[in-house]
């Protein structure tokens, strides 16, 4: 068990989970006192000690599944040391083989019989012939060869392609019709079928989990993990960020802009006293016999400070975009005065398209229709939209303003009116760019980024989450 | 620590559901957990999915004493461990210094206000210095400042509280703490770092089902069923609020007192504001209910 366990919680740090000493050792301590044979409580026990941190539960549950799914009860095939014991394997895969046991074997079902089986079990919602049925349809449509260097989704496709899915789902819906005698209502007929997706989906992860086993079985846990490792979302770039992963980046930023808000809160803070704090004051006079000998304050209240966002939607960072538009959108909950301005080559202001909508997917959408970002051909020239920037709005940036600049300071080699920066620095507070490219590409080709960079308190590459709360926390 | 206050997974689960809070797996060994290795739990989720209700039931189930500290924006280590209550010490100098025996020195005058009787127990003394089985919720921890999560941070390392005047207040017992997060703030590494992590999201299907059963009085299986499915299908949809657990409930008994049978769209759109906050909402998912899935 202590191999099992230090090999696991080692590739949970390989897949960039930050799992410190005294989180193993509660791991260490936890396992004690919960049987590994009850997978399901096992698991939350070593997630509650070694995941603190939502986002990083995708990540643990793989590495989980890898090392732990040839335990338990029904795949005893690891010996105590990880290792794989030949003879349970060997026994493990004939009865794989055998499919579900007494019906005949799985190698004998035709690929009909099993789509029956699967109907059944899914209109029925048999979670156990569901689970007989992946196997077997692993076993017949993903032709696993052991050694065979190919990755688990090929073998998934396969099975998947031989199962026809889609099919599957009509002929549920159909039934599912009958037995209603066919008056279902819109209401019902979406609740039916969201009803059946889910055990699809189901389906689906319990025959990922099977290909995943064998392929275990097959390869050892270690090389397995790797094979499976994932950027943690805060490690996705924003520019390369699949639907999913975007919803969670999403999800991720409000509590970031809070912090922000509060980081920049802060730095006003320390600089005066607030008022005087009556009660404390005499409470603490009472070590003087009632004599306010010290007085004390009340922390200042922290003036909300105002941020002015200038942000490129070109094409050049459209999926970067995508983000920023998010990030606007949940800052502007967080300061008192937020105004935006979106840019290609030519500039506009937005505010109120998100002040307006109280929906981010409108938001978005009258930004990307709306907002009168071309001038000549739409095509990048930060020169000009810093031109008109400073013309219309450059008197209304003061000394309460933060300034954020996001782009990747691409200009199609036209002039770079960096004076705009220049002047902008001198009136506000401060001025930070974030700029989305890799910093080895910073000033290759047509990108600027050091002749507006020295104008600001700093430019920060911003491709992942990660960056950017490192940007925020280095502000305090 | 009692060794056999849990007895087995099964026990806490079923502990849990005797007093009508449906547990998972996870929630199930979590608290089976904390209370093996004596360590708090740090739950978060989003809100009105269970959080408090599930240290109250934890509480109720142990037959144990639950104290319970809300936490807000500002609160202080006056609110939160204790504070001296000096309108009540003011008045014993006055009258000191109105009464004839005034000779009296000072020390023993500091010695007099600065003890119990002039002493303002706030919820994390009290769960310390008790002597009877605790658990202690320190509710919505997201709200306090930074400050304030450092000082909740050294009490739940020590379970020792010293106050300068009178000395080091040691546990005679160490409470089973919960403490709750609706994430509006990261919290530190070095709290997360003490404490066992648990995250309760909406509950599946079943466990829906279940809750509603459970907590809405003569509801039929057929109705909560659907009002389980329609609140799934509803938390598909990206809203600025999806529906929680707590709205759900609400639902549920309005149907029920409606004498609704089985839902039909009409009705279901009809009630929405009470599932749904913001009218971008209701308005997003009448018109995703009419169009067929
Ligand atoms: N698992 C559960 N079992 C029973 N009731 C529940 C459960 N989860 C939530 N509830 C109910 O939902 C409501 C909201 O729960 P609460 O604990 O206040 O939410 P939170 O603290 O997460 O915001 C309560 O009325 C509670 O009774
Ligand atoms: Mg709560």
């Amino acid at each position: 068990m202590l191999d099992l366990m230090s090999g696991f919680v080692v590739e949970l740090r390989n897949a960039g989970l930050p799992v410190s000493l005294t989180e193993n050792l509660d791991a260490m301590e936890a396992v004690k006192h919960i049987p590994i044979e009850d997978r399901a409580a096992f698991k939350y026990a070593l997630a509650a000690t070694l995941v603190k941190n939502e986002q990083h539960w995708k990540a643990f549950e793989t590495v989980f599944e890898v090392y732990f799914s040839l335990r338990g009860p029904e795949y005893n095939v690891l010996d105590e040391d990880g290792e794989i014991d030949e003879d349970s394997l060997e026994e493990w895969m004939s009865q794989q083989m055998r499919g579900m046991g007494g019906q005949g074997s799985a190698e004998d079902m035709s690929p009909e019989e099993i789509a029956e089986m699967l109907f059944r079990a899914l209109m029925n919602a048999d979670e156990a012939m569901m689970a007989a049925m992946a196997r077997a349809a692993v076993t017949q449509f993903a032709g696993m060869e052991p050694g065979r260097p190919v990755g688990g989704t090929y073998y998934l496709y396969r099975t998947l392609r031989n199962l026809d899915l889609d099919g599957m789902m009509d002929r549920l819906m159909e039934e599912a019709q009958q037995r209603s005698d066919g008056d279902m209502t819109p209401l019902q007929e979406r609740l039916e079928r969201e009803e059946f997706e889910n055990r699809i989906e189901d389906l689906k992860r319990e025959i990922e989990a099977e290909i995943r086993r064998r392929l275990v079985a097959d390869r050892g846990a270690e090389a397995m993990a790797k094979t499976l490792r994932k950027p943690l979302p805060e490690d996705v770039d924003f520019m390369h960020a699949s639907r999913e992963e975007m919803a969670n980046i999403r999800k991720a930023i409000q509590p970031l802009t809070r912090k922000l808000a509060a980081r920049l809160a802060r730095k006003r803070k320390h600089k005066r006293k607030g008022p005087l704090d009556f009660r404390a004051t005499v409470r603490q006079s009472l070590s003087y016999g009632g004599v306010p000998a010290e007085p004390r304050f009340r922390n200042p209240r922290p003036n909300k400070p105002e941020l002015v966002v200038v942000a490129d939607i070109s094409g050049s960072v459209a999926a970067f975009a995508r983000f920023t538009l998010h990030l606007v959108y949940a800052l502007q909950n967080q300061f008192s005065k937020v105004r935006s301005f979106v840019f290609i080559d030519g500039l506009d202001e937005v505010t109120h398209m998100f002040q307006d909508e109280e929906d981010i997917t409108n938001a978005v959408h009258r930004v990307n229709t709306e907002a009168d970002v071309v001038w000549v051909d739409g095509h990048s020239d930060y020169g000009h939209a810093f031109g008109v920037f400073w013309e219309n709005f450059g008197s209304e940036i003061n000394s309460k303003s933060t300034v954020m600049f996001l782009g990747d300071a691409r200009n199609n080699y036209h002039a770079t009116n960096a004076w705009v920066v220049k002047e902008t620095a001198k009136k506000a507070r401060s001025v930070f760019w974030l700029n989305p490219e890799p910093k080895s590409y910073w000033d290759t080709g047509d990108s600027v980024i050091t002749e507006y960079a020295t104008h600001t308190d700093g430019v920060f590459e911003c491709r992942n989450l990660r960056q950017l709360e490192g940007f925020v926390d280095n502000l305090a | 620590m009692g060794d056999t206050m849990f007895g087995d997974l099964t026990a806490v689960r079923d502990g849990l559901k005797d007093v009508d809070y449906l547990a998972d797996d996870g929630i199930a060994s979590v608290v089976f957990l904390a209370e093996k290795l004596g360590k708090p739990v740090l739950i978060e989720g989003p809100a009105g999915t269970g959080k408090t209700e599930l240290a109250k039931s934890v509480a109720a189930m142990s037959k144990a004493r639950l104290i319970r500290l809300q936490c807000y924006e500002g609160l202080d280590e006056a609110k939160a461990l204790y504070e001296w209550n000096y309108k009540k010490q003011l008045l014993r100098i006055q009258a000191d210094r109105g009464s004839e025996t005034s000779s009296e020195d000072w020390t023993e005058l500091q010695d007099d206000i600065f003890n119990d009787e002039f002493l303002l127990t706030r919820p994390l003394l009290e769960a310390i210095s008790a002597e009877e089985k605790i658990v202690l919720l320190i509710d919505e921890v997201d709200r306090v400042e930074v400050e304030t999560e450092a000082l909740l941070l050294e009490i739940l390392s020590d379970y020792q509280v010293s106050i300068p005047e009178l000395g080091t207040i040691e546990a005679n017992q160490i409470p089973l703490v919960f403490l709750t997060s609706n994430n509006t703030r990261e919290l530190s590494e070095a709290l997360k770092r003490r404490c066992l992590f648990l995250h309760i999201d909406y509950p599946q299907l079943e466990r829906e089902k279940e809750i509603v059963l459970t907590k809405v009085e003569g509801i039929s299986d057929n109705l909560a069923e659907q009002v389980a499915r329609i609140v799934r299908s509803i938390r598909q949809i990206e809203l600025k609020k999806s529906p929680s657990v707590s709205e759900t409930l609400d639902w549920a008994r309005t149907l029920v007192l409606l004498g609704v049978q089985s839902i039909d769209v009409e009705q279901a759109k009809e009630s929405l504001h009470i599932l749904l906050k913001y009218q971008s909402d209701i308005e997003k998912t009448a018109k995703e209910l009419t169009v067929e899935g």
